[in-house]
């Protein structure tokens, strides 16, 4: 194709379940793409000499040359590239911010659409899982030992980059089991668990084990895990503790953090009760507090659990909302409504004691904050009353202070993140690196996998070299 | 996997498993902490109280109530037989030292948490006063064992089959009129006999730690399922508890929150009972 015809292709839409369709069930949302329009797609790639969209990428994938492999129709040697430097890849093409990354540097982008590089990714990744993604890698095995803590996105990254070297790694998790946020917070409708486990399994192909029902800290302290032989260990344990506003009202029933909303649903399959076991309440009238990614994924799953009405309370309003584009889009297809420049200021009872409505007042914006954001201050005056069935309080999470906190030498700040001295992730504490959101705070998923990559890469250094 | 080595039941609906853990984490239970449990793919992740351990062979002994559909199946389960999970040890230690006289009060299943207490506050050196009580005699649970760490025993039932005729609450205030001086108290029961507890010894100024018993899903602090408003803050039972002092705690609020899924449990134990296992 000429330089100017791919400049004018138009960028290949993924097709997507119709709305009233997909809010009965949990399959997933975005279809992915067939081989004709993937090929459509990576023909609009201009082949950059100096590409700018690997600069944007957390993991620094090779993005043309895999794209120019599904251009030549060898897409073996597509996810080959790939996954050089990204071991969960069908995860990422689906859940990364493209448009704030690669997709953003993208040259296309300039003038008009930038090529769907998730997208291609995506397709890729399906299709070998499609097969069974075999490890092709057969490195000399080191003998070295390292322990992950976490098996989320970070530590599955670092897991399988620390394999690939030739390291014997295990992953310890706390819960039963693995793939930390992308298993018990990423609904299915948007992450297919299937295609988590057939990741995780990619990962352990690379020889890395996983052991369940670990909480390190508690039942495994680790200084046991250095009397085991481990020589390095990286936490990534996330941010998993719910953040609540502390207004009055907040402990009533009926009213969760999206970590327990979502958790209940994903990992414990309550959308499949009784059969599974777990239970979880959905009102017809349900209000989300917040509008990150995780608001959006809570609203969403409470209309395929039979809500009729799902309100999105947010104190500013759209342009600051920290949800994808694409997810709110999503969101207001479906139904879902959204009550912004609006604070929840006390949550008011049925007589039985569950939640019945949620008073709050109107914001209006004012200056700039440090964030680039506009202020919010209340309206004085403006309060009002919703009347609500269920909540779902989706203001963010912290780091979970249980493993931090039994390390001694470990430096941690107020917030409960770790501290590191330099970008690859070393804390304060000997042979102890971290990454990910535990560093971090909520980030995102493909953030954690660099903080990850970099991570193992310094580990691989230090082991190497002692 | 972990599997059931001996099963027996203590009670109606009330049974007593033995369950394979790894010693080394077998080691690092205290008392005041538990284990949360996920019989199979599809039952509820529970928390439930070690009432006995065993370094050596690598052994839990874990006492349950059959109340929902989870603990039902569990019910169901016979030596041999596999759980698909279990964590732990879970959650902060009750503090353990030399207090002097303490009374210690289990209501029903209750009986299993405080006795690792009981036992261990014995062998610090503390004056143990026990009391155990439940609805009827057939429901009393870890009487001898109970007895075998107690300097003074005592045991209360609804209707009077065994010991005395009563509740706890009633047989804890006759010990205090009857000038025992107690340096503390440790109840472990249902929620409102420990709210009548908290009131009965606040009234006497007698300092009281109580173990609460939240509904929990990861039990790891990731979810919040089991806040608990304690002085006026929330806390998470499953890593700032499960026990706290029992006169700062809004008993209330406790009461309420575990009737939260009231109705759901009753659906799901119905349809269990009807036999259809998928429930649909």
């Amino acid at each position: 194709m000429a330089s100017e015809a791919r400049r004018t292709a138009k960028r290949q839409q993924m097709p997507k379940r119709a709305a009233e369709e997909r809010i009965r069930d949990f399959k997933e949302v975005a279809l992915g793409y067939d081989i004709e329009q993937a090929f459509e797609e990576a023909k609009r790639c201009l082949q950059c000499k100096s590409p700018r969209c690997v600069e944007g990428c957390p993991v620094g994938v090779d993005i043309p040359h895999f794209i120019n492999k599904i251009v030549e129709r060898d897409f073996n040697e597509s996810i080959r590239i790939v996954k050089e430097k990204n071991n969960l890849p069908a995860v990422s093409g689906r859940v990364c911010p493209q448009e704030d990354q690669c997709e953003a540097k993208c040259v296309l982008g300039r003038k008009g659409e930038p090529v769907a590089i998730g997208a291609l990714e995506r397709f890729v990744a399906d299709l070998e899982l499609e097969r069974g993604a075999e490890s092709t890698i057969s490195p000399i095995a080191t003998g070295t030992r390292i322990a992950i803590i976490g098996s989320g996105p970070a530590g599955l990254t670092a897991a399988g980059d620390l394999a690939k070297l030739g390291h014997d790694v295990t992953i310890f998790e706390a819960l039963h089991k693995p793939g930390g946020v992308l298993t018990y917070g990423i609904p299915e409708f948007r992450l297919p668990k299937a295609i988590v486990e057939a990741e995780i399994e990619y990962v352990k192909k690379l020889g890395v084990r996983i052991e369940t029902n670990i909480v390190v800290g508690k039942t495994l302290t680790i200084d046991e895990i250095f009397s085991m032989g481990y020589r390095a260990v990286f936490i990534a344990t996330g941010a998993g503790s719910p953040r609540f506003m502390q207004i009055p009202g907040e402990n009533l029933n009926d009213i969760y953090s999206a970590n327990e909303f979502l958790t209940r649903t994903n990992l414990m399959k309550a959308y499949m009760f009784p059969k599974y076991e777990t239970p979880i309440r959905v009102g017809k009238t349900v209000a989300v507090i917040g509008a990150g990614n995780v608001a959006m994924d809570a609203a969403r799953t409470a209309l395929r659990l039979g809500a009729e009405d799902v309100c999105v309370i947010y104190r500013r309003s759209e342009a600051e909302m920290p949800a994808r584009i694409e997810e709110v889009r999503n969101a207001k297809e479906e139904g879902v409504r959204f009550q912004i420049l609006t604070l929840p200021v006390r949550y008011i009872p049925t007589p039985t004691g569950r939640v019945g409505s949620v008073e709050c007042i109107k914001m209006m914006l004012g200056d700039l904050d440090e964030t680039g954001r506009r202020v919010p201050t209340p309206v004085k005056g403006s309060n009002f009353q919703i009347k609500v069935d269920t909540v779902i309080v989706a203001i963010g999470q912290r780091p979970n202070p249980i493993l931090a906190n039994s390390i001694p030498g470990l430096e941690v700040r107020k917030d409960g993140t770790v501290v590191t001295v330099d970008s690859s992730g070393k804390t304060t504490k000997d042979l102890v690196w971290a990454g990910g959101d535990i560093v971090t705070g909520e980030a995102t998923v493909i953030g954690a996998m660099g903080a990850g990559k970099k991570a193992a890469a310094s580990i691989h250094r230090f082991v190497s070299s002692s | 996997m972990h599997r059931i080595v001996a099963k027996k039941q203590l009670a109606p609906n009330i049974h007593m498993i033995e369950v394979e853990f790894p010693p080394r984490m077998v080691a690092k239970i205290r008392p005041g902490q538990f284990v949360m449990i996920r019989i199979d793919e599809y039952g509820e992740r529970i928390p439930l109280t070690p009432a006995a351990i065993d370094e050596d062979k690598g052994s839990l002994t874990l006492i349950f109530q059959e109340v929902g559909r989870t603990t039902r199946r569990l019910g169901r389960l016979r030596e041999g037989d596999l759980i698909s999970d279990v964590v732990g040890p879970l959650g902060t230690p009750t503090e353990i030292k030399r207090f002097g006289t303490i009374a210690v009060v289990g209501g029903g299943i209750g009986t299993a948490f405080i006795y690792p207490e009981a036992k261990a506050l014995k062998e610090a050196g503390n004056c143990v006063v026990s009391i155990i009580g439940a609805r009827s005699g057939e429901l009393l649970i870890l009487k001898e064992e109970m007895k075998s760490v107690s300097d003074k025993f005592f045991i209360t039932t609804d209707d009077g089959t065994v010991g005395r005729k009563g509740f706890v609450t009633q047989m804890l205030e006759e010990v205090i009129e009857m000038g025992e001086k107690l340096d503390l108290v440790i109840a472990a029961g249902p929620a409102i006999m420990m709210k009548s507890i908290s009131d009965l010894t606040r009234r006497y100024g007698i300092k009281t730690i109580v173990s609460l018993n939240p509904i929990m899903v990861d039990g790891t602090g990731m979810c919040g399922s089991c806040r608990v408003i304690v002085g006026g803050e929330t806390k998470f039972a499953c890593v700032d508890g499960p026990s706290f002092d029992a006169h700062l705690v809004d008993f209330d609020h406790l009461l309420s929150r575990l009737k939260m899924y009231s109705e759901e449990e009753k659906l799901a134990s119905q349809i269990l009972e009807m036999g259809n296992q998928d429930g649909l």
